[in-house]
Parts: structure tokens; C-alpha cells; sequence
């Protein structure tokens, strides 16, 4: 915990202040399966997601991108009756080990849904949702500090400044997806999940996004899914094209987007299918 | 008797109409059912309705209504001899008259002479306006059955437009029954409040609302020794209300964290098991709790403050003890905790429905952030269904305040303002039902004040509920 503190101190600044170098993937995920019940969703998904870049998991409806991330920080155990197998190690450790506690994980690896759910409380008690739960300001001072600089980085301060009283639902679209992730870094998370974050959005709103993540990307590990191959050519370096529960191809984002190298991947990305 | 079997006939006439208006469409179209405007059947039931529907309305008004309009018309021209009675036994002549024709009794009164021969007479001519009634009601239903099909037949043709038609009628038919649930909720009010008028006039409603005392009895019988009753209703309010805050107390706790169990931690098995079986809880009658607030949990808190106040005996609080030792079975305590009980189940599915209407997205929101299954709980799921399950307590609230049986059983019959729930109460319902039960005379004050009472709750509870459904609703809006 004391490590994530001063990371919130750390990320209060303008400038980037690097974590550890550290070689090697961010997030390495060997060999996952993911069961709903008797139905396998994911077979045998082997995936690395480097620190300090953007992962794009692309690939047609249904083809378990979603439910891969959902493994990252586990949120498939709130759901009765999913298994997973596998084993996803992030830094060095194996975040399925027993030891691990979900909770705290999750406080390491933030998530952004693709609908914008902004609790319905004030913009301000959004942000300050995260420091509030796992302590991280001991004063008022420090937590208007975090949810100021938090809001900054997600870009949407001068928006709501004058107004952070104000119900976070009352803001549009695009705004209220800028305030989850604004309450997502609040906790200073070393990963960041987005689920389709603009699938709910209009071109402008989803072009203010895409900068944020570019922005983010010096400092976190972003993986984000997305329906968009305009979008993943945009803003990831890294893409992953699923396709019924597996990873057909992954690679540099250039890579696979100019000379894919399996014929189905490259027909999802010229559109034939998906 | 012959109007329901006109009403059979007419049935059997709207089929033939059905089936005829049915055919003659079809043979229009020459057995090419695209050409027609509507489904065959859509013509047939156009006329059938036509048939069937005017008549049938005369025929059921007449058989609600023909008592009436045979007495009307019998007492139209009195006898002298009748026309000498008082206003009473006038009534009682006319209803033996009528009972003598229509049901076969005889009289329990002898009428002799003059009364005896109008008595006669009377019957004749109530027998010939029965027979006349039912005859004219016939005629004039075969009349109206008849010109109806005779109306609706010509319009059945290829291009006529019978399903929007026929589709009026439907709504008509919805309409019609709505409107007899508003009328009959209006009469209810209606008779409530006229009769709280009458009462009102023999008691100044502010003692009512205000007054300390309740005592109703007076005196029935004018040579009865007069005793004036006081009708001071703060003592059935304030028990009403002692009992409603324990009841609620029990309930609105127990029910709300059940229902956050069932919504939030609860497995898909447990919940399977445990929500029917609260369930049933809410299928027990209330005759049923009540007897066991009296014969169960009665004796049993009685036996623990007894016993309590027995040890304290002799002790620094000798006073209290003593007080514990004289306990009652009854008790506000008994009351207020069973019904608490009966409450849980209603209290916990509404909560639960309203728990599980806060979007899963929130829910997931806070998970992902980091917070537990409480911390999501308490800082987002509870804000979210507040006002809902504020709304759901009123409706509880509402409930406890209008339950009769468990308090009539377990909390006693004494009137009195306090607040101790270890006293004896009543309550107004229990009230209501001690003043109607019995022979009554219907214009005493006595027995007028529990519509004083009714009155009065129905106007408390129909705010809590107004209140309640109000604060669902803005709830509801916030997230459909």
C-alpha cells in the first residue's frame, strides 16, 4: 500500500516521475481458459502486455475479449459460476495465487466499462471514491489535491471545476467517461482497463478520449478493447485480434494492421468479416 | 328467473349472429379473405356485439334494478289504511308484500281488516307488476337485440371496417370496468365521509382530534342511566403509533438486511431457497400471527419480565421490579413485535426489488475500483435505493397502522396515551372493530365514531401511501 501512496504523491505532480524499469512485459497472461458455467468462453489464451504502451484486443462479438480482461483484475469472480484457468502474472506475481486479494488488486489495476457509470454521488465524491476506500489521503487538503490533479489527467478539470458539487450524472457522455476514468487513476493504478470505452460515445467525445489515452500511455499500462480498427490503429501499439475464444495473432499494431500474417485476421481487418 | 334465461337466449343469438355475419363477408368476397378490410371473424363479432350488447345491458340493469322499480310503482298509490301508518311499519308492510310475492314467504305479521284487505290488494297488483316488468324487459330486449343485428348487418360488406370497430367495443368493455373500480372506491369514501359528518355533528371534531379520553360508551337505551361518552381519539393514535415504531423497528432492519442479502451476497441456490421461503411469511394469515402473539409470545415475554422483576425485588430498583412482576400477556411489545414480524417478508421483497434495480454497472464500478462487496454496499448500492427503500417502509408503515388482527389478539383493549410498551394499547382499528361488532344501533355516536376513525385513517394512510408511491416513482425514473 505504501508503495501506491507515493505513487499518489507522485502522479499529484506534472511531471512523470518512472516506476522502476523493469524488462519484460507489464502483464503476461499464459495459457488462460475462461468457463461460464459448463461453456468455455477462452481457450488457451497466451497474451503479453507491455508497461508504458497501449494493447488493443480486437475481434468480432463474442470472441472473449471482453471476458480476457475481466480476467486481468478478476472481475470474473463477481460473476456466480465462472472459472478461470491460467495463470496471469503481473510484475512478479501471479494475481490467481491465493494470496492475492482481489481487492487490493483491483486497486492495482483500474477498470473503465464501455458504459460511462458514474456513481450518483457529486463529480468530486466520484473521484475521491477510490482514495476514500483504501485511505489514501490523510487530510481534506491532499484528497481535493488527488481529485484535482486526477480530474487534470483525464482532462476534464477546466470542464467541471467550478461546478465539482454537481451530481457526475448530470454530465454528458462523453464527460461522464472522462470522470471514470478520472476516478479509475484516482487510486493511481499501475494498469489500466478500458472495455470499449467509446462504444456509447459520438465521434468528438471519442476523439477527446482517444488523446487521454494517448496521454496516459507514458504512464500506464493500458489495455483496451475496442470494435473500432480505426481506433486500435489509432492509439494502441500493441493489438491482439481474437477470434472464438482464441488469440489468432498478436504483435506490433503496424505490424498486423499492414502484413497480418494469418489470412482470418486479415480478413477482419479489411472488413470481410466480423 | 326468465331475465337469465333471456340472458342464455341472447347468447345463443350473438353465435348465430357471429357465425351468419362471418359467412355473409365471406361469401361478399367470394372466399378471397385478401379483398376483405378485417379477419372474417372481425365481422361476425361486429354483429354479434350489435346483437348481443344493448340488450344484454337492459337485461342486467333490470335484474339489478327491477326490485326497486316494482317497489317504487307498488307504493306509487297507498291505501288509506297504509297511507295511516307510521313511516316504519309502512316500509315493514311494503317488504312483507314483496317478500310474499317474490320469495314464497308468508307473513310474519297478521294484517286484519282494513290493513288485511290493502294487504291483499297490494299483493294482486305486486304480482302484476312483476309480470308486467318481466314482460316489458323481454320485449324490449328482443326489440333491441333485433334492431341492433338489423343495424349492424348492412354495414357488413368487403370494404367495412370491422376490426377498428370491434376494437371500440373492447375498449369500452376495459373502460366500463375501470370506471366501476373508481366508482366503488368513491362510494366507499363517500359513505366514510357522510357518516363521519353525521358524527362530527354530535362531537365537535376537535375533541375528536385532540381529546385525551376515549370512553365511547353511552347510553343505548334512553332509560338506560346516561352515561356520556368521550371521544377523545389521541389515546388510539398514540397506541397506533407505539405499535407501528416497534413493528417497524423489528421489520425495517430484519427486512433490509435480508434483502441486501439476498440481492448482494446470497448464491443462486440459497437465494432460491431462502426468497420462497420468506414468502411464505407473507402468505400467513394474519388471524394466525395474532394467535400466536397471544398464545406463543405473550406468555413468553410476560415470563421474562417477571422473572426479571422478581430479582430485581428488594434491590435499589424495588419500584421497577415490582412494576416487571404485574406484566400482562398483552402488551404493546407482543403486538408490535409480531407484526414486525409479519412485516419482514413485505419489507424485504420490495427492498430487494428495489436493491436489484440499481444498475449492475455501478455495482461493478465500485468492485473495479477496489472497494469491497460492503464498501460497495453501503457507499453505492444503499445511496442508489435509498429512496426507494424509503418508500418501501412507508408502504410498511402504511400497513402497520391499518393491521387489525394481530393487535386486537395481543395488545389489549384499554385505551390509553402512553408510550410504554409494556402497557396495554388499542388501537384505532381495534377500536372500529369493538364498536361494530355486536347488535348496534347505526345512529349513535358510539357507533358513528369509528367512521370518525375510518375516516381518519384513511386519510393518514392514503398520504403515507401517496407519499410512498411518490418517492418510488422519482426513484424508478432515475435509472429507466
Amino acid at each position: 500500500m505504501t508503495r501506491q501512496r507515493d505513487d499518489a504523491h507522485a502522479l499529484g505532480g506534472s511531471t512523470t516521475t518512472p516506476r522502476a524499469g523493469r524488462a519484460g512485459p507489464k502483464v503476461s497472461a499464459t495459457d488462460i481458459s475462461v468457463f461460464y458455467g459448463e461453456k468455455q468462453a477462452l481457450f488457451d489464451v497466451s497474451l503479453d502486455m507491455p508497461d508504458r504502451a497501449v494493447t488493443a484486443l480486437i475481434g468480432p462479438s463474442g470472441c472473449g475479449k471482453s471476458t480476457f480482461l475481466r480476467c486481468i483484475n478478476r472481475m470474473n469472480d463477481t460473476i456466480p459460476g465462472a472459472r478461470v484457468e491460467g495463470r496471469i502474472i503481473l510484475d512478479d506475481e501471479d494475481i490467481n495465487d491465493r494470496g492475492v486479494d482481489p481487492v487490493l488488486l483491483r486497486a492495482r489495476v483500474g477498470m473503465v466499462f464501455q458504459k460511462p457509470n458514474p456513481f450518483p454521488k457529486s463529480i468530486f465524491e466520484n473521484v475521491a471514491y477510490g482514495p476514500r476506500i483504501h485511505g489514501f489521503a490523510s487530510t481534506k487538503n491532499e484528497l481535493a489535491d488527488i481529485v484535482e490533479s486526477s480530474l487534470k489527467r483525464a482532462g476534464l478539470w477546466t470542464e467541471v471545476a467550478d461546478r465539482l458539487q454537481a451530481p457526475g450524472t448530470s454530465l454528458s457522455g462523453g464527460q461522464q467517461q472522462r470522470l471514470v476514468i478520472a476516478r479509475a487513476i484516482a487510486v493511481s493504478p499501475e494498469v489500466i482497463l478500458m472495455d470499449e470505452p467509446c462504444s456509447a460515445l459520438d465521434p468528438i467525445a471519442t476523439a477527446k478520449i482517444e488523446e487521454l489515452i494517448d496521454d496516459l500511455r507514458s504512464q500506464y499500462c493500458i489495455v483496451i478493447v475496442t470494435h473500432s480498427m480505426a481506433q486500435a490503429a489509432r492509439v494502441s501499439q500493441r493489438t491482439a485480434f481474437f477470434h472464438m475464444g482464441t488469440v489468432v495473432e498478436s504483435g506490433a499494431t503496424d505490424e498486423i494492421f499492414t502484413n497480418p500474417r494469418d489470412t482470418r485476421t486479415q480478413d477482419y481487418i479489411t472488413g470481410r468479416f466480423g | 328467473m326468465l331475465i337469465w334465461i333471456a340472458l342464455i337466449g341472447l347468447v345463443l343469438f350473438s353465435l348465430a349472429a357471429y357465425s351468419a355475419g362471418r359467412r355473409k363477408v365471406l361469401r361478399a368476397a367470394g372466399g378471397r379473405t385478401r379483398v376483405l378490410h378485417s379477419l372474417p371473424g372481425y365481422y361476425g363479432a361486429y354483429v354479434a356485439l350489435w346483437a348481443a350488447a344493448p340488450a344484454a345491458i337492459l337485461l342486467i340493469l333490470v335484474s339489478m334494478l327491477g326490485g326497486q322499480i316494482e317497489e317504487a310503482a307498488l307504493r306509487a298509490d297507498p291505501p288509506a289504511a297504509v297511507a295511516a301508518l307510521p313511516d316504519s311499519s309502512q316500509d315493514v308492510f311494503y317488504n312483507d308484500v314483496v317478500a310474499t310475492v317474490s320469495d314464497g314467504q308468508v307473513s310474519q305479521t297478521e294484517y286484519a281488516g282494513a290493513l288485511g284487505e290493502a294487504f291483499g290488494a297490494k299483493l294482486v297488483e305486486a304480482s302484476e307488476i312483476h309480470r308486467n316488468l318481466v314482460a316489458a324487459t323481454l320485449a324490449a330486449a328482443l326489440a333491441l337485440a333485433l334492431a341492433g343485428a338489423a343495424f349492424a348487418w348492412p354495414k357488413v360488406s368487403a370494404g367495412f371496417a370491422a376490426r377498428p370497430n370491434v376494437e371500440r367495443w373492447i375498449a369500452a368493455l376495459f373502460l366500463i370496468c375501470s370506471i366501476v373500480a373508481v366508482l366503488t372506491t368513491v362510494g366507499i369514501v363517500a359513505s366514510l365521509v357522510w357518516e363521519s359528518w353525521r358524527f362530527f355533528q354530535a362531537v365537535p371534531i376537535f375533541e375528536f382530534l385532540f381529546g385525551l379520553t376515549w370512553d365511547p360508551q353511552i347510553a343505548i337505551r334512553a332509560d338506560q342511566v346516561a352515561s356520556s361518552g368521550a371521544f377523545g381519539a389521541v389515546p388510539l393514535f398514540m397506541g397506533t403509533f407505539l405499535i407501528m415504531m416497534i413493528a417497524m423497528t423489528v421489520a425495517a432492519p430484519v427486512g433490509l438486511f435480508a434483502a441486501i442479502y439476498l440481492s448482494e451476497y446470497a448464491g443462486r441456490t440459497t437465494r432460491a431457497v431462502v426468497k420462497p421461503l420468506l414468502e411464505v411469511l407473507a402468505g400467513i394469515p394474519t388471524v394466525v400471527y395474532g394467535f400466536f402473539a397471544a398464545l406463543t409470545v405473550g406468555p413468553l415475554f410476560r415470563g421474562f419480565f417477571n422473572g426479571l422483576g422478581a430479582q430485581l425485588l428488594g434491590g435499589p430498583l424495588d419500584g421497577v421490579g415490582l412494576y416487571l412482576m404485574q406484566v400482562q400477556n398483552q402488551m404493546a411489545l407482543v403486538a408490535g413485535a409480531v407484526m414486525g414480524i409479519m412485516l419482514i417478508p413485505f419489507v424485504s421483497s420490495l427492498s430487494d426489488d428495489i436493491i436489484n434495480a440499481v444498475p449492475q454497472s455501478l455495482r461493478d464500478g465500485s468492485l473495479a475500483m477496489g472497494a469491497t462487496r460492503s464498501e460497495t454496499i453501503g457507499r453505492v448500492i444503499m445511496p442508489a435505493a435509498l429512496p426507494g427503500v424509503m418508500g418501501a417502509l412507508l408502504l410498511a408503515v402504511s400497513r402497520a397502522v391499518g393491521e387489525t388482527m394481530i393487535v386486537t389478539m395481543a395488545a389489549g383493549l384499554q385505551a390509553r396515551a402512553t408510550f410504554n410498551p409494556l402497557d396495554t394499547v388499542t388501537t384505532v382499528t381495534v377500536q372500529i372493530v369493538t364498536l361494530l361488532t355486536g347488535d348496534q344501533e347505526f345512529d349513535s355516536p358510539k357507533t358513528l365514531s369509528a367512521f370518525g376513525l375510518g375516516l381518519t385513517l384513511f386519510v393518514i394512510t392514503l398520504v403515507l401511501n401517496i407519499v410512498a408511491l411518490q418517492i418510488v416513482q422519482r426513484y424508478r425514473e432515475q435509472y429507466d
